[in-house]
């Protein structure tokens, strides 16, 4: 019994930090038809603002709890500062060309943006811990169980809320999917398509740096975490469907909850399970459990 | 008729023949620590050649680690359990082993193309690279394995083994290249191209594209475990990132950097890598990374046919991407 409700904690837990590192990358893909290596970076860089900001906080004495909005600011600083940058400073460049030149384009910012890091926190580990023990321990059906991890996932379920309501609740929303469905026709009925891709593209990377700031009060944060998010985040991507954002929550839960299960019985093959599932639906549905049809060529 | 035949092929092999003796002669002049900086680039440049060949049907693997992998563990099983420690037969075996690999993810592989290759092929190779790393009674974690210096035709090298390594990967590079040079001059080569360019009509000819994707694939994967035995001979250490996604990242920039139009493309461009790597860590261990992205950041911007395109302008193959933007 004991073991069944870790699980479920643990892999919903797991599932909520997968779907707030991957809801971005999903949804650049979805837009701008990226597939985005640098997202990893994203995260990190949110990880390392975040990490830093909080710490000014919790030192200079003021109340702890204002942490967790310093965190949320963080992601919105970095999205702002790296987002509009990025977009239209290199990804507009190569919108019109195949795939994989995006994922080299995006391989080249990883590589800048991953020395960047170092350049300016340094690589030795930096550990905010505070917000992390501030919440506590929960018991709860016969385990204790961190507190944080149920913020993780209301900050989870937060964003995807915010991001189904702009994007079928609003105006803007509808752009998007205009933009989405054809971007010619969009711009030719006076879409201003450049705007809607920075916009969309900053949106995305705001939701990496969430992720990242609100990963960091759980590790302690080095160089390397960007790269090991990176194909978690793709594995998550594409068992939901590449550009299918409901469907990545759903591919989240489900790699959640398989890896809580592997990390109970079989705590050797945790990583096995994630990407053999992600093999295991490129080769059924390569189109993911939720995307649409004909999205392959051929 | 024949006679010329013959003459014609010698003349054609006569300048690759120098080469080759420039190469051979050249461990004796050069310190040892460029010396082994050549032979890691040389057997990294055969894994890049896979890489390379893939890219000509505009397929990027970005799990080509998995078989550098595959070739490198091979080694070291075979030194754990055989306890062979010969060569010639560990090369064959990660040539068997490899090549067994790609020819059963080939049948899944040959049907995807764009994105979704380039993902299943990182799917494959973090499968690997999970099970080296989290298997550890088996494969050492972490850790990875020490793989002691091979004896080569039954000789021990012992002193000399960093001159031996090069010159074993020196023939194995030189082999494959002779190979994979006739390979595009053969109709299945040219058939690689011609899927690049465009398929449907491939199919109307009469041609199975699958098949064709298929054999360049095996060749590939083939190509990628010889580099990965070769660096675990002249290393001595292997470890789970072989397979990890970096890894693979780092051929395909490889690739890009010296482009694809010549088969000595990934050579020249796996030892400017290698070079480039070198002096870059030892001047700013952190910022070498940063000059390797800019670089490929410029390539994929304004180069995409590679560093060879500088040398060969009018290279026979059509600019690779330009030709086949997104239909």
């Amino acid at each position: 019994m004991d073991t069944l409700t870790l699980i479920l904690l643990d892999g919903i837990a797991f599932a909520s930090w997968l779907f707030l590192v991957s809801a971005g990358l999903t949804f650049a893909y979805g837009v701008l038809r990226i597939l985005n290596i640098a997202h990893g970076s994203l995260y990190a860089i949110g990880a390392y603002t975040g990490a830093t900001l909080a710490g000014l906080v919790l030192h200079s004495g003021a109340n702890p709890f204002l942490a967790y909005p310093v965190l949320v600011g963080a992601a919105l600083l970095v999205g702002l500062a790296l987002g509009p940058l990025l977009e239209r400073g290199f990804l507009r460049r190569v919108y019109d060309q195949e795939e994989v030149i995006t994922l080299l384009l995006t391989f080249a910012i990883f590589l800048i943006l991953e020395d960047g890091m170092k350049l300016v926190w340094g690589v030795s580990p930096i550990i905010v811990a505070e917000p992390y023990a501030l919440l506590g321990q929960l018991p709860l059906a016969g385990v204790t169980y961190p507190v944080y991890s149920f913020l993780l996932t209301g900050v989870a379920i937060v964003a995807g809320l915010a991001l189904w309501v702009v994007i079928d609740r609003t105006r803007f929303g509808k752009l998007i999917t205009s933009v989405i469905h054809d971007r010619e026709i969009s711009a030719a009925l006076g879409v201003n398509v450049p705007r809607i891709c920075t916009v969309a593209f900053t949106g995305a990377a705001m939701l990496a740096a969430l992720g990242g700031a609100f990963t960091a009060p759980m590790v302690s944060v080095t160089p390397g975490i960007s790269a090991d998010v990176i194909v978690l985040a793709f594995a998550v991507t594409v068992i939901g469907g590449l550009g299918n954002i409901s469907g990545g929550a759903i591919g989240a839960l489900l790699v959640g909850l398989l890896r809580a299960t592997a990390i109970q019985f079989f705590p050797a093959l945790d990583l096995f399970v994630v990407y053999a599932l992600m093999a295991v639906i490129l080769l059924v549905r390569p189109e993911g459990l939720f995307g649409g049809v004909e999205v392959r060529r051929i | 008729m024949r006679g010329a035949q013959v003459s014609r092929t010698l003349a054609g092999a006569a300048p690759w023949l120098a080469v080759l003796l420039a190469l051979a002669i050249l461990p004796r002049l050069l310190p040892d620590w460029l010396g082994f900086l050549l032979t890691v680039a040389f057997a990294k440049a055969l894994v890049v050649l896979g890489v390379a060949v893939l890219l000509r049907s505009n397929l990027v693997s970005f799990g080509h680690g998995l078989y550098f992998a595959a070739g490198a563990y091979t080694v070291g099983f075979a030194a754990k359990w055989l306890h062979l420690r010969e060569a010639v037969l560990l090369i064959f075996g990660a040539v068997v082993v490899s090549g067994a690999l790609a020819a059963l993810l080939g049948l899944f592989l040959a049907r995807y193309r764009g994105i979704f290759f380039g993902m299943l092929t990182l799917a494959f190779s973090m499968i690997l690279y999970s099970l080296l790393l989290r298997l550890y009674w088996l494969t050492g974690g972490t850790d990875g394995m020490v793989t002691a210096p091979p004896t080569i035709l039954g000789v021990v090298p012992g002193a000399a083994a960093g001159r031996a390594h090069y010159y074993l990967t020196l023939v194995c590079l030189a082999l494959a290249l002779a190979l994979t040079r006739r390979w595009l001059g053969s109709p299945l080569g040219y058939l690689a191209s011609a899927i690049r360019d465009n398929e449907i009509r491939v199919e109307y000819m009469g041609a199975s594209v699958r098949q064709g994707i298929y054999r360049t694939y095996l060749l590939s994967g083939v190509l990628g475990g010889l580099g990965g035995c070769l660096v675990a001979f002249s290393v001595g250490h292997i470890a789970p990132e072989f397979s990890y996604w970096t890894q693979s990242g780092d051929f395909v920039f490889v690739t890009v950097l010296g482009g694809y139009a010549s088969v000595f493309a990934p050579v020249m461009g796996s030892v400017v890598f290698e070079l480039v790597r070198n002096y870059a860590y030892a001047l700013s261990p952190y910022t070498w990374q940063m000059s390797l992205g800019a670089i490929l950041l410029l390539i994929v911007l304004f180069l995409p046919r590679g560093l060879w395109s500088l040398l060969a302008p009018r290279a026979p193959v059509s600019s690779p991407w330009t030709s086949s933007s997104r239909r």
